[in-house]
């Protein structure tokens, strides 16, 4: 699935980096402890996510970690967008519930990870 | 190749800089993807230890043919029980270190995992020490 088609499972908004919303996404992980993602170690995660801090994206640059979707309409401030365009990463804010967009995203064929 | 960096404790707008700039380097020189992965996540989690419990740190990493280690020096509280720190789940982080989304007594673990080789020293009061090497050449690394 493309990082696009995600955004639109998830009725979500896309933030930044909109050029690559064809990168390919075969996993998700969802977490609001960094350490904890930071123990993942598959390619073509998205990170769904209800802590909106500049942590969340050098977690997700250190793991390589390529899209986070934020759950909640979470506020993301200028300095994450910033760091997160330096890192291409798109983000993606989305109005459900980090369990609604777990849910939709499994049953549309992302993968867990444990 | 010898780079050095310094760390303010506290400050978590800067937490991950250093991880960021050693990732570009290795990067540029051509390091395997996934042993990079294994040396920014530790060195990641190092910075964030230091931000979170010391006062100050420096980090020194040496990278040359066969492997990368750092250095992670702060000044700080110290660790009273090391092995009791590297367990799983203990933890000593304040509220404001779980807000960022860390604190849960993974860092030091998952440090470890992450290396071939991992020491700790620390003097209560004083401060503690990291040293950390991941070996280049997988041969070299499991022997």
């Amino acid at each position: 699935m493309t990082i696009g088609e995600l955004t639109g499972i998830v009725n979500g908004r896309v933030i930044c980096c909109e050029d690559k919303l064809s990168t390919n996404v075969e996993y998700a992980f969802a977490s609001d402890l960094m350490s904890d993602v930071l123990t993942v170690e598959q390619e073509n995660i998205v990170l769904i996510t209800g802590l909106a801090n500049t942590q969340v994206i050098r977690t997700s640059e250190m793991s390589d970690i390529n899209c986070v979707v934020f759950g909640r309409d979470k506020k993301i401030g200028d300095q994450i967008i910033s760091l997160a365009k330096e890192n291409n990463m798109v983000l993606v804010e989305s109005p459900h519930s980090v369990f609604h967009i777990a849910g939709v995203l499994y049953k549309a064929g992302i993968k867990s990870i444990y | 190749m010898q780079l050095r960096y310094e760390i303010a404790g506290g400050d978590f707008t800067k937490a991950g800089n250093v991880a960021s700039a050693v990732k570009k380097v290795l990067r540029k020189l051509n390091i395997d993807q996934a042993i990079s992965k294994h040396i920014v996540i530790a060195l990641y989690e190092g910075e964030v230890n230091v931000v979170a419990h010391a006062y100050s740190g420096t980090i020194d990493v040496e990278i040359d043919n066969s492997m990368v280690r750092f250095i992670i020096t702060d000044t700080g509280p110290g660790i009273d029980d090391i092995e009791k720190a590297m367990e799983e789940g203990y933890s000593t982080a304040t509220p404001q270190v779980r807000e960022m989304g860390f604190g849960a007594g993974m860092g030091l673990s998952n440090m470890k995992k992450n290396s071939d080789s991992m020491k700790i020293s620390s003097v209560p009061g004083e401060g503690t020490k990291v040293e950390f090497i991941k070996y280049l050449n997988r041969d070299i690394a499991y022997k």
